[in-house]
């Protein structure tokens, strides 16, 4: 089963080496981990998703916890969430390539030297059949940005209160 | 005050109370030697002979003391060469503070001479490292250091400073408020739902086995273990770091468990109906197979961090939090008990397991066995010393045979196993506890790795004994070449210095013991002299530790020493 777990972590050079280091020094097999700015500029936000058949969630959550820049860690998957991943994907121009574009709701973000690059938002799985829907019409270059989640309504993930 | 980088360093570490400073000079960290000079009558710097022993002997001190131990190095080769120490010292959960020098800050990352990513390299092997580019950093990195080296699960934090950050001056007043780490809580107490949930387990359990590790020592439990186990009439086995968490004469204490626990340990662990692991970690040289585990107990689980809970071992009740605050929640609610026919059934399995013991062979009056020479060091010293291992067979012969009455009184690396760590580690113990009777128990392969420290212990004066187990080999490595790898003993045996000679060398008084005779009067004099002594004991050559349960094995499927041998074999073809 996927995990999506979100780690609010201290804005410091060398945060994500450690986690990167973590998770490679116990083995921890990931999926997709994010990281980006947050409304604080002294707090980033790192987006994990592990699937538990591989990687002991538990075990990360505690051993993430151990990191001293780690301040906060939360499993969002068990409670309402809406996430994202980000796909830009390169194929040939083509009205085949442009309707399934519209079938997924992805949008046209270049059209150049007989070329397309279809942008798709939408949650990792939706993201996986567009590009499944497309490799048969040739897919010359693909990118995602890996998932980022947010609790919906009052679930809302944030740093322990002396630091708001 | 206007101060430089290098003497807020010093500020920083008078302190912080640092007594003592373990290290080696060289060019990026020269400034902070420099200052040395205006702080040398509040903290005393030990030089020592290479980087390793300084962060051996800053854990000796830091295991015997209970304080932060502090080394120091340059940058490149000094702070590699401090790495073997960090990851024993991690491994263990010994609170050190390392510092390092580094390149300016101007020339990082650009391979400038004697530059090394310390940081990068000790990330994963210390609890966690700051590199520090400017004087302002300096006092709020190393209070950080202190704070997290000495308070939850305890262990090596490194602090790598540069040079311009060394020489660079700031108005200094020492900051006053609090330290802001809003990632770091480490955790304290039990909730009362798990107090009320291990007590129930207490309650119905028949054969319940106490598993003692270092957390006792660590967070000064020894009296709340002692109660509770007399309370509960519950035995405690120890791990290796347990030793000394109860005293090994006390009739529910049973000794040391695992690999070469004694085998009655082991057959109680398999046969309890409940565990109560207090500060250890289920290594693997302690269970044996997993699967196979004490499989019939019900299990609970007191440890500072909480990822090991359920980590090797899934456990019915895991408290994350401070040994001796949850033992102190539990006590009030703890029943007097008794368990009569499991402690019955104990004794019996002990009674077979000494039947066995190499303690009561006989052996030919000219040959010296390395358990008879641990055995009667123990008788000679009145079990009163405080003894530091090397690794090996010697190590498991001094767990076996050194019995510990007091908290602190056995100093080994468990958990990396770093051979080199005993004799350095010894100094380090001896300064700490200066009125202590100290003795390094060392194998003549572990203490060539770091005996370049003779020079620091003649120097320094520092009254060290260390009995050097000399069988001229790689004993433990060859045991295991005996049983596993059908005796082909390969790169193990040891050609090795006259080691009274080198000693003498070095200016330090030793003698050389061959028979059980010579013990008493050896040990004597050791004792008499002030200063360093080595003491050589030529041991017998092919010698085994039982009993072993070998890697992987379930653990009552132990290797024992054989029933019948009426005398002990004679190995002297073998020599």
């Amino acid at each position: 089963m996927k995990h999506t777990l979100v780690a609010i972590v201290e804005n410091e050079p060398g945060v994500l080496n450690r986690v990167a280091s973590l998770f490679r020094r116990r083995n921890f097999n990931i999926d997709s981990l994010t990281v980006g700015r947050t409304e604080d500029p002294n707090i980033s936000r790192m987006t994990i998703v592990l699937d538990s058949s591989v990687t002991r969630v538990d075990q990360v959550q505690k051993n993430l916890y151990k990191l001293v820049n780690v301040i906060q860690v939360y499993e969002v998957t068990h409670q309402p969430f809406v996430s994202r991943d980000l796909a830009l994907i390169k194929v040939r121009a083509s009205g085949q390539a442009a309707w399934l574009a519209s079938q997924f709701g992805a949008r046209i973000l270049d059209c150049s030297d007989e070329m397309m690059i279809l942008e798709l938002s939408d949650e990792e799985a939706r993201v996986e059949q567009f590009v499944e829907a497309l490799r048969p019409h040739g897919i010359i270059e693909l990118v995602r940005t890996g998932v980022v989640a947010m609790g919906r309504g009052k679930h809302v993930v944030q740093p322990a209160p002396h630091l708001a | 005050m206007e101060l430089t980088g290098a003497e807020i360093i010093w500020e920083c570490l008078v302190r912080e109370g640092v007594e003592i400073v373990y290290g080696y000079p060289g060019g990026a960290i020269l400034p902070t030697y420099d200052a040395l000079s205006k702080y040398q009558d509040r903290v005393r710097h030990v030089l020592v002979r290479h980087e390793q022993g300084a962060t051996h002997m800053a854990d000796g001190y830091a295991r015997i003391t209970g304080k932060v131990g502090v080394a120091m190095a340059t940058s490149g080769p000094g702070a590699t060469n401090m790495v073997t120490g960090i990851a024993t010292a991690m491994m263990d959960s010994v609170p050190l503070v390392c510092i390092t020098g580094q390149v300016p800050s101007t020339v990082l990352g650009s391979d400038a001479f004697q530059e090394t990513d310390i940081t990068g390299i000790t990330l994963p092997i210390t609890k966690h490292n700051f590199l520090v580019t400017h004087v302002s950093q300096i006092a709020p990195a190393l209070r950080k250091a202190f704070h997290i080296a000495r308070t939850g699960r305890p262990g090596p934090v490194l602090v790598d400073i540069t040079k311009d950050a060394q020489n660079q001056k700031m108005e200094f007043i020492y900051p006053t408020e609090p330290i802001r780490l809003p990632g770091y809580v480490p955790p304290s107490a039990a909730t009362p739902e798990q107090i009320e949930r291990a007590i129930a387990l207490i309650q119905q359990a028949e054969r319940p086995l106490i598993l003692a590790g270092h957390g006792v020592s660590m967070s000064g439990a020894e009296r709340q273990l002692l109660e509770f186990a007399e309370r509960a009439q519950i035995p405690v086995a120890l791990t290796l770091l347990g030793k000394g968490a109860m005293p090994e004469s006390h009739p529910l204490c049973l000794g040391m468990m695992g690999m070469h626990g004694a085998a009655a340990v082991n057959q109680a662990i398999q046969a309890a109906d409940l565990l109560l692991a207090f500060g250890m970690r289920f290594d693997d040289r302690v269970t044996g197979n997993l699967r196979t585990y004490s499989p019939n107990s019900r299990k609970i689980h007191v440890d500072i961090d909480a990822s090991e809970l359920n980590k090797n071992v899934k456990v019915d009740v895991g408290i994350a939090g401070d040994l001796r605050t949850v033992l102190e929640q539990l006590l009030p609610h703890l029943p007097r008990l008794s368990h009569a026919a499991w402690l019955g059934e104990i004794r019996n399995w002990q009674e077979e397991t000494d039947e066995r013991d190499i303690i009561h062979y006989a052996a030919p009056s000219d040959k010296l066995y390395a358990a008879h020479a641990i055995r009667d060091l123990w008788e000679a010293t009145g079990g009163n010393a405080i003894v530091v291992t090397d690794v090996g067979q010697h190590q498991m012969w001094t767990a076996q045979y050194y019995l510990n009455q007091r908290p602190r009184s056995l100093i080994t690396s468990g958990g990396l196993g770093t051979m080199g760590f005993g004799f350095p580690a010894a100094i380090g113990v001896k300064m700490g506890a200066p009125d202590e009777t100290v003795w390094a128990i060392v194998g003549d392969g572990g203490f060539q790795m770091t005996l370049c420290e003779l020079a620091t212990a003649a120097q320094e004066n520092v009254n060290v004994n260390v009995a050097i187990i000399n069988n001229a080999y790689l004993g433990m490595v060859r045991q295991w070449q005996e049983f596993f790898h059908g005796e082909r003993y390969n790169a193990t045996p040891m050609h090795n210095p006259d080691f009274v000679k080198l000693a003498e060398a070095y200016g330090i008084a030793a003698r050389r013991v061959r028979t059980r005779a010579e013990i008493p009067e050896a040990v004597a004099w050791a004792h008499s002299i002030n200063g360093p002594t080595v003491v050589e004991f030529q041991v017998e050559k092919a010698d085994i530790v039982y009993p072993m349960v070998p890697a992987g094995a379930d653990l009552d499927k132990m290797i024992r020493r054989p029933i019948s041998q009426p005398n002990l074999p004679d190995w002297s073809e073998n020599h």
